[in-house]
């Protein structure tokens, strides 16, 4: 057996302490030790943006961060999205009503990202939708759909009714 | 796609990580934001015995403006400096720069002293540190020592920091009163590497220019840096002259991205977009 760490993390809301080897990637310790497999896992190198997860409320690609240097950090993935009642989240949620992902591998990473963006962007335009979205790859949808989702999402945020967000609206970019 | 296992040192002072890179010296590897080195490691491109892991170390998280310029610690991501207002309003070439490196998700971890450190000829960093006329303060247990920018660049991923230090900021100075400037780039995708980037320097008075600078990358083994100084007359640079300059000066490579002579097209129109945009900006601070 390697040597270990003690990593002490908070993951979505809840204390979790791990015992990590030093080269473990936070991306596999949410999968493989927390079993949080919500967190997807495409390159491995920091380009396709699935595995992006929240640190301390800031997107981050979990396949470029060791666990053991997040000692005392808050982690929030996918699974910390959900509405306060299970429920899905304004931003999974929006990507349900805008049919935003087909085979839906990429869509964890969506998710984490445009929920970090739509806390300090409360009314994107669909060119600043892009831009939120331009680090995360999808080889399915095309982005329109995604596009239109993240308007979307930001309605949903604020109890606004649909609006602007239509599928129709992110395609005329 | 894993790292190899290594030993984890977590300091907690810069006296404790200097010390432990003193003894562990060509076998450790500094960890700050990890977003080159983490890659690296998981391809197997690097296997270090030893990470000392800054992120515990206190006080190098900072970025401050000063009447020389601003100063950057170790410890500063790439976006606390690009939304840093204070270095924006004296040096805009941090923002103009910073906001083509990778993706904001890369630069909320990866920091600025680390991508300087790193020393990717393609990278965006390393030329503004040319162009500000910058320089990286290098620590070890013995002392400091300040290397100004065009020695510290030495060819592709190779600097001037020997084992055992560690670059504790890097200082990127005022330029003259009067000045604009301007990145820009191509790459293949958003947020990629770019085939060709260039950043941009100008001093302007009434509209006349008085000093013009360049610095390109991804056309090099490290940037290049040309004053288009012989290039400059009646206040305006001379395409052709620049041209010839940039030519003499730049030695691009073909590889999967983009041909040799590809890439020599890139830098010439980018010089030119470059020095545009940087007139416009050293006219509209004037203003």
């Amino acid at each position: 057996m390697r040597e270990t760490v003690r990593v002490s993390l908070t993951v979505n809301g809840s204390p979790r302490d791990l015992d990590v080897e030093p080269r473990r990637l936070l991306s596999d310790a949410l999968r493989h030790d927390l079993r949080l497999t919500g967190t997807h896992v495409g390159c491995e190198h920091g380009v396709c943006g699935a595995c992006t997860v929240l640190v301390d409320g800031t997107p981050m690609r979990s396949c470029l961060l060791f666990a053991v240097s997040l000692d005392g950090a808050s982690v929030t993935t996918v699974e910390g999205c959900r509405a306060p009642d299970g429920g899905l989240g304004p931003v999974q949620q929006a990507f349900h009503e805008c049919h935003a992902l087909q085979c839906g591998f990429c869509t964890p990473g969506f998710v984490t990202t445009v929920t970090a963006y739509l806390a300090e962007h409360a009314d994107p335009s669909a060119a600043d939708a892009r831009e939120a979205i331009a680090g995360n790859l999808c080889r399915c949808t095309g982005y329109q759909n995604i596009v239109a989702a993240v308007q979307r999402a930001a309605e949903l945020s604020q109890g606004r009714p649909s609006g602007a967000a239509d599928p129709a609206s992110g395609a005329s970019q | 796609m894993k790292p190899a296992p290594f030993a984890y040192h977590r300091p907690r002072s810069l006296a404790e990580a200097l010390d432990m890179l003193a003894d562990l010296g060509e076998e450790a590897k500094v960890l700050a934001g990890g977003q080159s080195l983490v890659p690296l490691m998981s391809m197997r491109l690097a296997s270090p015995a030893h990470l000392v892991d800054l992120n515990q170390v206190p006080g190098l998280a900072t970025v401050d403006v000063g009447a020389e310029g601003v100063r950057v610690g170790a410890l500063a991501r790439h976006s606390q400096v690009e939304h840093d207002t204070a270095s924006y309003d004296a040096l805009p070439l941090l923002r103009q720069a910073l906001r083509q490196v990778a993706h904001p998700t890369i630069r909320n971890r990866g920091t600025t002293v680390g991508s300087l450190v790193h020393g990717d000829p393609a990278a965006e960093m390393p030329a503004v540190l040319m162009l500000l006329d910058g320089s990286v303060t290098l620590n070890d247990v013995n002392g400091t020592r300040d290397v100004a920018a065009t020695a510290f660049f030495k060819g592709p991923m190779e600097t001037d920091l020997r084992p055992g230090e560690l670059a504790v900021g890097a200082s990127f100075r005022r330029p003259p009163p009067g000045s604009g400037s301007a990145f820009v780039e191509v790459s293949r995708r958003h947020g990629d590497y770019a085939m060709c980037g260039v950043g941009a320097l100008v001093t302007a008075s009434e509209g006349a220019l008085s000093a013009a600078r360049v610095c390109l990358v991804g056309v090099g083994t490290r940037p290049v840096l040309l004053d288009l100084a012989p290039a400059l007359g009646d206040g305006v640079v001379d395409d052709e002259a620049s041209a010839a300059l940039v030519d003499a000066a730049i030695d691009p490579e073909t590889d999967i991205h983009a041909t040799a002579d590809y890439r020599r097209h890139l830098a010439h129109v980018l010089v030119r977009r470059a020095l545009a945009e940087a007139r416009t900006a050293a006219e509209a601070r004037a203003a």
